[in-house]
């Protein structure tokens, strides 16, 4: 890469972080607990919008790995998730005034709240039907990563999106304070392409069962599976497309080039639940989405109603060794 | 003064820079059975933490703090430490018999009164990995007798391209410094445990300033002060140390977690670091009182080692055949490779009528069809969707076929892949076939004729599809005759497979099932081929060369003129 190309990187940076602060307004404080947060704390950032039958849930778990602070920006919820949220005792509430799609997705939201509270912190940013598992995550916390991590000299941990599903739909119904994945227990274990995007380094991961039923005739629209949702964050930090890539460049090299494998692991997604059908008519008519929703409308046409992904060479999710085995994630040398 | 107790015989000297409500609950430990603990704190640690960390072990009369020293990783300061903390302990403490070095993160496996029974029933022995610098494969860096003939006034971890460029230089222009006489060069773990003896002998030796000072510039003398010095005074050196403490291939330390219990406790050692601060349970289970182990085991890492030596491989190796999120090799040939052996057959089920089931029960395996048609993947049985999740939609498939071939085989592991391949199907992944050592190929040049011959579309459309496949499997014959092939590669002409087809079959049959060695009692059956070369000859008049299946006669008899030899024609 050229001196102009990696000079013209660092000014698309600085240009998301100047649309981040143009965007400052948009973000009202609903309850702001940041002077909590100590040295060393690890953080969560969230953008969402109506899931307050999902929070409680969402919250235990993360509370569970470790982690200290949720830092959550709602948009324009009208179920009850802002109050909910905002009675939390770890969690600071922004509540985002505009269009989802127009501020880049809640990227230039979550931007602002990254540059703002997160300098020097290691950083989750998850959706809210996201579910992180690493190596070891039933027996060491969050931390025991971020500390092992930090002795390595790493900068940035990839988890890449698996996609649960139940095997009838109907068992996928879900009620406040279940865990998703009791229900959600099956996935696409061996049907993912991986290609390297050479502008920005990151990896590009396509596959699953949303490929495999609604993207079966045009694959290349398939949705990015790749994600870094866990950086040990810098001021001059970015996500750019979701957090499927960040800047600077060097944070997406999450991958071994030389043969090895470096550790990795995997954001559960609890996206195909009951309450999925709903989401999917709203979301294509908002079309605040991803290119105008175009993932939610393949869904509406794909489906009728509620999709069936199941299939016999389904999958059974039992634990993280589990997916190491089956080349989903991997240890790396942590041991 | 001496510390009454069981412990009294050894002695800690403990190094601590962080986590220090850790430190102070094992030097409570030992304090407590009598063992004296003289601890050294960094001098660069927060000055409130370190006055709780005092004020906290105060009213232990075994415990003492040392004069503080500036701890960089790789510099003098440790060793520093190390000698004024050693000097306090002998001088304080006059029953210490044995001193070990540990750190705030070690953590005792096993009982103290395991251990001084251990070092009591060897009064002279100083354990102390000690090694001649031609002898270590471990340093990081590739810095072994150069950490004693250069100079090394640069900051490793804050200074790193100076730190390379100096060592550059002094490579460039040959620029060495000497080694004191009598001094020879010895590397080894940083923790030890020293006889008073010996310990004593280098700490009072006359010829102490000159070793300061000239292992002041030494690179990670932590690694070699004591390993070296101890050569000149010890009389019973065992070239091992007690404390249990594995690096991985960055050289940094491994870190036990909750999980490892049972693996530390099965272990043996004595000391074990580096704990997790916050590893609660280990703290819990090991630092409580009794819990005798088998008392007079010897120290038994290898458990260990072979978990952490899987952990390195898996890092720097990786798993062939997998590419993934954190794996993705830039080297094509090991980007091509697949997991494990699999067969491609060309022109079997073309020649065959029921070469797939045959397969199927000689190889003991499910036998596909052709994954590469251009309407679906014809996975075997006719599934539409295979393990892993791989679906049979063309599409998908042919979004990146080199990955729907690398998974089939990654999902299958354990399970032989037989598919079968021809000029008909998508080539694109005929060059990453070919390149694949895994890959097995078997080919019948021609017989996709067979099909055509017996199908009963218009001539016309059979001449030119009959064109356009042999164009397509030339390139195919010339792709897997090239240089670059890894695969294994097989050709036989449709004539030539025709005119003794057992001692190919019996070749495929062993190879793919070679359990099951012997003579293969059921064969596939032969297309009926009365009438081929009459078919050929026919091409050959509209104007096309039929050049891939070797010679038939035009008269009826299917048996092509070549002489035969060999086993005799038993197909039937």
């Amino acid at each position: 890469m050229g001196l102009i190309q990696s000079y013209g990187l660092r000014l698309r940076r600085k240009r998301l972080h100047l649309r981040a602060w143009r965007g400052r307004r948009a973000l009202s404080p609903v309850a702001d607990r940041t002077r909590a947060i100590r040295p060393g704390a690890i953080l969560l950032v969230s953008v969402l919008r109506n899931e307050r039958i999902r929070l409680p849930y969402f919250l235990t778990y993360y509370r569970d790995l470790g982690v200290d602070h949720f830092l959550i920006v709602d948009n324009g919820s009208d179920d009850g998730s802002a109050d909910w949220l905002a009675a939390q005792p770890d969690v600071s509430l922004w509540s985002a005034s505009g269009s989802y799609a127009a501020a880049r997705y809640g990227m230039d939201w979550a931007t602002r709240l990254h540059r703002r509270h997160c300098h020097g912190h290691w950083c989750l940013t998850v959706d809210a039907d996201e579910f992180l598992i690493y190596p070891f995550c039933e027996t060491r916390p969050l931390r025991a990563l971020t500390d092992w991590l930090d002795a390595s000299q790493v900068r940035s941990f990839p988890a890449m999106l698996l996609d649960m599903y139940a095997q009838e739909t109907a068992a996928a119904s879900y009620r406040e304070g279940q865990d998703p994945f009791a229900s959600l227990q099956w996935f696409d274990s061996g049907n993912y392409t991986i290609r390297p995007n050479r502008a920005y380094g990151d990896l590009w991961i396509q596959g699953g069962p949303r490929a495999r039923t609604f993207f079966a005739a045009a694959p290349a629209e398939a949705p990015a599976l790749n994600k870094i949702p866990l950086v040990r964050w810098q001021r001059g930090y970015a996500y750019l497309r979701s957090t499927h890539m960040l800047l600077p460049r060097g944070l997406n090299l999450t991958y071994e080039r030389s043969g090895g494998e470096k550790p990795s692991g995997c954001l559960l997604h609890a996206k195909f639940l009951d309450t999925f059908a709903d989401k999917v008519h709203e979301e294509a008519a908002r079309g605040e989405h991803y290119a105008a929703g175009r993932e939610y409308r393949a869904y509406r046409e794909g489906l009728g109603a509620v999709p069936t992904l199941w299939c016999r060479a389904s999958e059974r999710y039992i634990n993280w060794r589990q997916l190491e085995i089956l080349g989903l994630m991997s240890k790396g040398n942590w041991a | 003064m001496t510390a009454g107790g069981p412990g009294g015989s050894v002695g800690f000297v403990m190094l601590c820079h962080t986590a220090f409500d850790r430190a102070a609950q094992v030097a409570r430990h030992w304090a407590a059975q009598g063992s004296p603990v003289v601890i050294h704190v960094d001098r660069r640690a927060d000055r409130a933490e370190v006055q709780r960390f005092r004020d906290g072990l105060a009213d232990l009369a075994g415990v003492r703090f040392a004069p503080r020293h500036a701890c960089e990783w790789g510099t003098f300061g440790i060793v520093a430490a190390t000698l004024d903390a050693a000097t306090v302990m002998l001088r304080d403490f006059a029953g210490v018999r044995h001193v070990m070095l540990v750190s705030g993160s070690c953590l005792p496996l096993r009982p103290l009164a395991d251990l001084v029974a251990y070092l009591d029933a060897r009064p002279r022995t100083d354990f102390i990995e000690s090694v001649t610098t031609e002898d270590v494969g471990w340093t990081v860096g590739g810095l072994n007798i150069e950490r004693f003939t250069m100079r090394f006034p640069f900051s490793w971890r804050r200074r790193r391209r100076l730190f390379d460029a100096y060592v550059a230089l002094q490579r460039r222009i040959g620029w060495r410094r000497r080694i004191p006489a009598g001094l020879v060069p010895h590397l080894g773990s940083q923790w030890w445990c020293l006889t008073r003896r010996t310990l004593a002998a280098i700490l009072e030796d006359p010829r102490r300033a000159s070793h300061d000072r000239y292992f002041r510039h030494v690179w990670i003398p932590d690694e070699s002060y004591f390993q070296t010095l101890v050569r000149l005074h010890a009389t019973d050196v065992e070239s091992r140390s007690l404390t249990l403490s594995k690096f991985d291939f960055q050289g940094k330390p491994h870190v036990f977690y909750d999980d490892h219990l049972q693996l530390l406790r099965r272990s043996d050692c004595f000391v074990a670091r580096k704990i997790w601060p916050h590893a609660g349970k280990l703290y819990a289970a090991f630092l409580a009182a009794g819990g005798a182990g088998p008392a007079a085991a010897e120290p038994g890492p290898g458990k260990i080692d072979r978990l952490f030596a899987k952990a390195a491989e898996r890092r720097v190796k990786g798993r062939a055949g997998l590419i993934m999120q954190s794996r993705l090799p830039a080297d094509p040939a090991e980007a091509g490779r697949t997991a494990a052996a699999y067969s491609v057959f060309q022109g079997f089920s073309d020649l065959f009528e029921n070469f797939e089931t045959w397969l199927g029960k000689v190889a003991g395996t499910r036998v596909h069809g052709r994954l590469f048609a251009p309407d679906r993947v014809h996975f075997a049985g006719g599934e539409t969707v295979w393990t892993g999740a791989l679906s049979d939609s063309a599409a998908l498939r042919d979004y990146d076929p080199a990955a729907f071939l690398r998974n089939l085989v990654w999902n299958t592991r354990g399970e032989r892949q037989c598919f079968q391949f021809g000029p008909a199907d998508d080539q694109a992944i005929a060059p990453v076939v070919a390149r694949d050592a895994n890959a097995h190929v078997s080919v019948i040049t021609g017989a996709w004729a067979v099909p055509l011959f017996r199908s009963d579309q218009p001539f016309a459309d059979i001449r030119r599809e009959a064109a356009r496949l042999q164009r397509i499997e030339t390139d195919h014959l010339a792709l897997l005759r090239g240089g670059a092939v890894r695969a294994r590669v097989r050709i036989w002409s449709l004539a030539e497979f025709v005119e003794s087809p057992m001692e190919p079959l019996q070749l495929i049959a062993d190879e793919i099932g070679p359990r099951a060695r012997r003579a293969l009692t059921e064969v596939p059956r032969l297309a009926d081929l009365s009438g081929f070369g009459r078919f050929l000859q026919n091409l050959r008049n509209q104007g096309m060369q039929p050049v891939l299946m070797g010679d038939f006669p035009v008269d009826d008899d299917p048996r092509p003129i070549t002489p035969r030899r060999g086993k005799p024609y038993l197909v039937k």
